[in-house]
């Protein structure tokens, strides 16, 4: 369980900011002012950034979870960031630089995109890959120069 | 008279008289250079079946990293479609006569990745053409040790110069 | 760069020239791409390109119950893959809130230990040969074999051993596994010496590694490096002691930590030290843990179907190169609804450009062979 005034010092920062007791989550609203959040937390000390997770929730929108850790005080935090599908998302990039590939890799898995960061582009797929995996509605192409990438084997028995 | 191998004929007598196809076969069978060409988890075992316990060398394989030096191709772990292309590539750079052994269930047919995998090729063989399958997930050294005298095997039938045996 | 006197550098040009380190490579440990810009010999941009082995790992989860997961969990970093199934099934464990035997507590912990020292004996051989040093990855697969026995007595498999399940493990430890365990690390452990003549005091060894790649620890942080290279540099940090899980809290044994014996704290002669005395520790405690079994019944707190409420969860985990994270959703369903896996190598990989500006290409086979990455676990 977090301290509370841990919770109530970052609470503090904007009032997008809303906590919920039964999971420990911090949740933002506005995704927009995500940079100036999280350069508060970091002057807090939470130097480590653990996990970028980039989740799919079925009704059109998106949202990304970042799990946050400081080095000192061993205090673990989770933010969730709600935001609709062609939102773009402030890179955290400048501040951890651990966010780089993180954050290319959701982009590649779940079309995610994020304003700031130096190098977007795609990181497991090849570049000329269409489409985007780990969405719940992603259909897989039948080809992909010359060969045959079937959706399951009952068509090539 | 019972027909000599070629080895007890060269252990009898000085000379020795032999069909050329023979001659050519025994010196390819015994000395397939293997490419090494591990991918994922079965090339641990492809690099555990050539250390101490289970010693590949005594069958004259020996890994080259460059295909231009090798015979045999053992392509041992899950080929993606990102790597396929390049599978093909150093397939095509090596010299004739060239064989390919798949390794393991990845490399056989998708393995384990066969049924959501978008990006798994679901068998080598939809790139290269493939001469010994060895199955295992992953393979035992044992089990590729197999898949090298089957291979030897399938050497000795073929025929350079004159038609083939099995035709 | 060059200081000779007999040759005039100053009126030459040269253009940088772009070298490709292929996918395939004996030394790129996997399918690893490397865009290298050099001047002549010496390095000043890495591109690392990866993906060549990304299988889909996360797609596959969100189809399958949560049992039949476990098997996939075991090839994403193949060579520590009991570390894999023990982490993932405590993420499950955490989010049923269920109570764990004594006795599969210490089998696991026993089983992670023997991993660890496989995963670490396996790097030594590997960096050695990365380096040209072809008798120590001999010796090392020798006593790797007799490991994998030991595993073979216990769950049938060589590499892949889907061993340990959400709520216990598949099966109970065979009779003469303690005796055979305790006659292995009696052997052993004397060989360890073996290794220190070998390479750890070699010249030749240290010259090419003491002070090169150096990896100050608040860059490391930041970039997210954990497990022995941050340990490497300095930062006294082991999740086993930090944050115990299992029994940990219980055994007695130190983390050892990086001091720049040979060169600076952070090289990678450190990197690769920390390891070595990482596989005394595991000793350590293995000695401890085989004398102390406790009875029980390994299938009683197995749960019959795995269905957690709904919610999310990030259970953390110390394995061989670092600090294995998986953040679980579940909706309510036997099926999770996103599983995600933070992998130690994917971040331990981000800092191979920063470290080798400016060394030759030579040395960049070095750093990247002291990062020990995995790539089956960085492409998932």
């Amino acid at each position: 369980m977090l301290d509370k005034s841990l919770i109530d010092s970052i609470k503090s920062i904007s009032d997008s900011i809303s906590f919920d007791e039964e999971s420990q989550i911090f949740n933002i609203e506005k995704v927009d002012e995500w940079l100036e959040i999280s350069t508060k937390v970091k002057e807090l000390g939470f130097d480590y950034l653990m996990c970028i997770t980039s989740i799919d929730l079925e009704d059109g929108n998106l949202s990304l979870a970042y799990n946050l850790n400081s080095t000192g005080s061993q205090a673990s935090l989770e933010f969730n960031l709600i935001f609709s599908a062609d939102a773009e998302v402030p890179s955290v990039e400048s501040l951890w630089k651990t966010a780089d590939w993180h954050e290319r890799e959701a982009y590649d898995m779940m079309g995610i995109k994020f304003s700031g960061h130096p190098d977007m582009k795609r990181i497991l797929l090849p570049h000329d890959w269409e489409g985007h995996p780990l969405k719940k509605d992603y259909e897989v192409a039948d080809y992909y120069h010359g060969m045959y990438v079937p959706k399951d084997k009952t068509s090539w028995e | 008279m019972a027909e000599l191998t070629l080895r007890e004929k060269f252990d009898r007598d000085n000379f020795v008289v032999e069909k050329l196809d023979n001659l050519i076969n025994w010196a390819r069978a015994g000395s397939p250079w293997y490419f090494q060409f591990g991918l994922a988890c079965c090339a641990i075992e492809m690099i555990g079946a050539s250390m101490p316990r289970h010693d590949l060398e005594r069958f004259g394989v020996f890994p080259r990293a460059t295909p231009r030096q090798a015979d045999v191709m053992i392509v041992a772990g899950t080929v993606t479609i990102k790597m396929a292309e390049r599978v093909k590539r150093l397939y095509e750079q090596m010299s004739d006569p060239k064989y390919v052994i798949s390794m393991g269930s990845c490399a056989n047919s998708g393995g384990p990745y066969w049924q959501h995998g978008y990006h798994v090729l679901k068998g080598v063989d939809l790139v290269v053409p493939v001469d010994v399958y060895v199955p295992g997930c992953p393979p035992r050294p044992e089990a590729l040790i197999q898949g090298i005298l089957e291979l030897q095997k399938h050497i000795h039938t073929e025929s350079t110069f004159g038609r083939p045996k099995n035709a | 760069m060059s200081d000779s006197k007999l040759i005039d550098n100053s009126n030459i040009h040269t253009e940088d020239m772009v070298l490709n380190m292929g996918p395939q490579h004996p030394s790129t440990h996997g399918v690893l791409r490397l865009k290298i810009h050099t001047d002549g010999e010496v390095v000043s941009k890495i591109e690392p390109i990866i993906g060549y082995l990304h299988r889909c790992f996360e797609k596959h989860s969100e189809n399958l119950t949560y049992e039949q997961v476990i098997p996939f969990t075991d090839r994403c970093d193949y060579l520590s893959s009991m570390h894999m199934t023990h982490a993932y099934s405590m993420a499950v464990e955490k989010m049923l809130d269920l109570e764990i035997p004594e006795r599969v507590e210490y089998i696991r912990v026993i089983t992670a230990e023997l991993q660890r020292i496989a995963s670490h004996v396996f790097f030594i051989g590997v960096f050695g040969l990365d380096l040209g040093a072809i008798t120590p990855v001999t010796w090392m697969f020798k006593d790797r074999e007799r490991i994998i026995d030991l595993f073979e007595m216990l769950t049938g498999a060589r590499l892949l051993y889907n061993y340990v399940w959400p709520g216990g493990v598949s099966h109970d430890i065979p009779e003469k596994f303690v005796q055979r365990t305790k006659e292995f690390l009696d052997e052993f452990e004397p060989k360890l010496v073996e290794i220190d003549q070998l390479l750890s005091t070699n010249k030749i060894f240290i010259e090419r590694t003491a002070d090169v790649g150096v990896l100050d620890k608040d860059i490391a942080i930041n970039y997210g490096v954990s497990g022995p290279t941050l340990r490497a540099s300095g930062v006294d940090f082991d999740l086993r002691k930090k944050e115990p899980y299992s029994i940990y809290d219980k055994l007695d044994f130190e983390v050892p930590v990086g001091k720049g014996d040979m060169g600076t704290v952070g090289d990678s002669w450190d990197r690769y030290n920390v390891r070595y005395l990482e596989i005394k520790e595991s000793i350590k405690i293995l000695r401890q843990c085989l004398d102390s079994i406790p009875e029980g019944d390994v299938h009683e707190a197995l749960p019959r179907k795995i269905r957690p409420k709904k919610g999310t969860i990030y259970s953390r985990y110390e394995s061989s190169r670092g600090d294995v994270g998986f953040y679980i959703k579940s909706d309510g369903k036997n099926i999770p609804s996103r599983v995600k896996m933070r992998s130690p190598a994917f971040s331990n990989l981000c800092i191979l450009p920063y470290l080798s500006e400016g060394w030759m290409i030579s040395d960049v086979i070095t750093i990247l062979g002291s990062l020990d990455i995995v790539l089956g676990e960085i492409d998932r």
